[in-house]
């Protein structure tokens, strides 16, 4: 291998590892909230491209009847829970959250694809309809079994991604795609061609990142969601309700995986089930973390490119295996890191 | 009309029934107090006052029956409790700490005042404010979750064994801080092993045994019963 070489997979492994950074950082937030280890994440992300590919074509996407269908049926989980709790004053707000603003969302969306929006406003519309997803499988699958273990919560999740894939067939067929460039911009350092695609997505990372620092330490949403994660009884002692934040957490996760599913799209062609190894990669990335801390994770996500990109060009027909096998020496590694910790698990 | 009046409440764990027929009410402005040796049930009512476990029995809060409401909703109604474990935010600061205590506020605009009255009171505090909770001493812990349960503006402060696992000097500083509290108006629901204290800082208290109210009666005739100086205070 040539110091160009491994300049220009360097660089790669850089830019794919910052679409990991984007949907690991999201795992992450959503564990330490909701105890849930979200594996559809890699999901959300590809079906993202799934439906900026249809909006390019000005095709209606399959994002809209998922959408509709996991509405309606949240608004039935909720209204049925609430009667069995006789809220009846709450039934209004569930049909509000649950049924009204996501089918507001698949409306206009619906009513503005003929027209032909340019790109930036495309890609608004791929955002907001992706968005209400990972919300409303939270109520309908996670919120009813919220206090279960996390074994239990992760089952669930397995689950839940397999038959998201199913329903990424059904609603938008087997083909792959790939979207246009979102710059043409290219330019080149020390012999090394740099894309705008590559800037972007580094630059995206970074400023999402930098985004959700400033949410946690700065407001108070922000700081009720790190509460929610250090202590939930004190949070709720605070009159913090963890579905809620749980709600915020699947949000601002979602808008991270679906920036990156956006980001990834012109690079690679993404199918309905491309979201798998995405969503594991970036996994991975959250383990060298801790699935807690967020720095280790970027850093974790980091390395996880760039070594797949080096062990792509090594032997490509095993470069998944290559990073999935570094999690048994990171997970020793981690364990015996965190033999110390025993004594805080009281709190 | 009493600010919080509970009847016949009854609290189990599985099978096992922890609180029995427990009946007490607490008028605006009191401080009562609810005395009982190590595993008589008394953290067990604070949790199902603020709705953390399950009862069965009557309870009401401002006239409006509790069963109705979840324990953040409760928090909401101004009812607020300091656990035993404080359950502090230890990865966050002092001041991070102290501001989530006004999560459930609806008057954003008081609450720089509000935190300026918390660290007149507990300086301490202010002297740390941007230190991680978790590195603070035991005294300066009990404090921060007393600071933190005030920024709530609570109507009905319920404080469960604030002076547990406290060296002496600690301990006097914190009921002091607790008598001061009568000035603002919160009531104070406060539950405790350290009697003495507890009676000389309460206007009525209940004694509370294996589950069951045994006695009860103004804090200053309390304070002078033969049995109970016997059992709980120590002599004299």
């Amino acid at each position: 291998m040539t110091p160009d070489i491994a300049a220009i997979l360097g660089v790669d492994g850089i830019a794919t590892g910052a679409i990991y950074v984007l949907v690991a950082i999201g795992t992450v937030l959503i564990f330490t909230v909701t105890r849930v280890i979200f594996i559809p994440f890699g999901d959300i992300a590809a079906f993202t491209a799934l439906t900026l590919a249809a909006l390019d074509t000005g095709q209606v996407p399959g994002t809209i009847g998922l959408l509709v269908a996991l509405a309606c049926l949240a608004t039935l989980v909720e209204v049925t829970s609430l009667v069995r709790k006789q809220a009846y004053r709450e039934i209004p707000y569930a049909f509000l959250y649950y049924l009204v603003i996501p089918a507001a969302i698949a409306l206009v969306v619906w009513l503005l694809i003929p027209l032909k929006p340019p790109l930036p406003v495309r890609l608004a519309m791929a955002l907001l309809l992706i968005l209400p997803i990972a919300p409303l499988l939270d109520r309908i699958v996670f919120r009813p079994i919220a206090d279960g273990t996390v074994l239990l919560l992760l089952i669930v999740s397995v689950a839940l991604h397999f038959a998201l894939v199913g329903l990424g067939l059904l609603f938008f067929g087997p083909e792959g795609v790939r979207t246009e460039p979102l710059s043409s911009f290219h330019m080149e350092i020390a012999g090394i061609m740099l894309s705008g695609q590559t800037i972007l997505i580094v630059v995206a990372a970074i400023v999402f990142s930098a985004l959700l620092y400033l949410f946690f330490d700065f407001t108070l949403v922000g700081k009720s969601l790190r509460a929610t994660a250090i202590n939930r009884t004190g949070a709720r002692l605070m009159g913090i309700r963890p579905a809620r934040a749980g709600t915020v957490a699947y949000l601002l996760g979602s808008l991270m995986a679906g920036v990156s599913g956006i980001l990834i799209a012109p690079v690679n062609t993404i199918f309905y089930d491309s979201g798998f190894l995405i969503g594991l990669k970036a996994f991975v990335g959250a383990i060298i973390g801790g699935l807690a801390s967020y720095p280790g994770t970027a850093i974790g996500a980091i390395f996880v490119g760039i070594l797949e990109s080096f062990a792509s060009f090594q032997s490509s027909a095993f470069k998944d295996v290559i990073v999935f096998s570094m999690l048994i020496p990171i997970l020793i590694w981690r364990s015996l890191a965190a033999l110390h910790s025993e004594e805080e698990v009281d709190e | 009309m009493a600010l919080l009046s509970i009847e016949n409440v009854c609290v189990s764990y599985d099978k096992v029934e922890a609180v029995h027929n427990v009946s007490l009410s607490i008028e605006a402005g009191q401080i009562v107090t609810v005395i009982g040796p190590n595993g008589a049930g008394k953290t067990t009512l604070m949790m199902a006052i603020i709705g953390l476990l399950k009862s069965k029995g009557r309870m009401e809060y401002l006239g409006q029956d509790l069963a109705r409401l979840d324990v953040e909703s409760r928090v909401g109604q101004g009812l607020c409790l300091v656990p035993e474990k404080r359950e502090l935010f230890h990865d966050m600061s002092v001041y991070d700490n102290l501001i989530l205590g006004s999560y459930s506020r609806e008057d954003r605009s008081q609450v720089p005042q509000d935190l300026e009255g918390v660290f007149e009171r507990f300086p301490r505090l202010k002297e740390r404010r941007s230190q991680m909770a978790g590195t603070l001493s035991g005294g300066e812990r009990q404090m921060l979750a007393l600071g933190r349960a005030l920024m709530s503006r609570p109507k009905l402060l319920m404080l469960d064994e604030p002076s547990l696992g406290l060296a002496p000097l600690i301990v006097r500083e914190i009921f002091r801080t607790i008598a001061s509290l009568r000035e603002t108006g919160v009531s104070i629901l406060l539950v405790e092993q350290n009697a003495r204290a507890a009676l000389e800082t309460a206007d009525y208290g209940y004694v509370i045994e294996t589950g069951e109210i045994v006695q009860s009666g103004p804090a200053n005739t309390l304070i002078h019963d033969e049995k109970l100086i016997a059992a709980y205070l120590g002599g004299h």
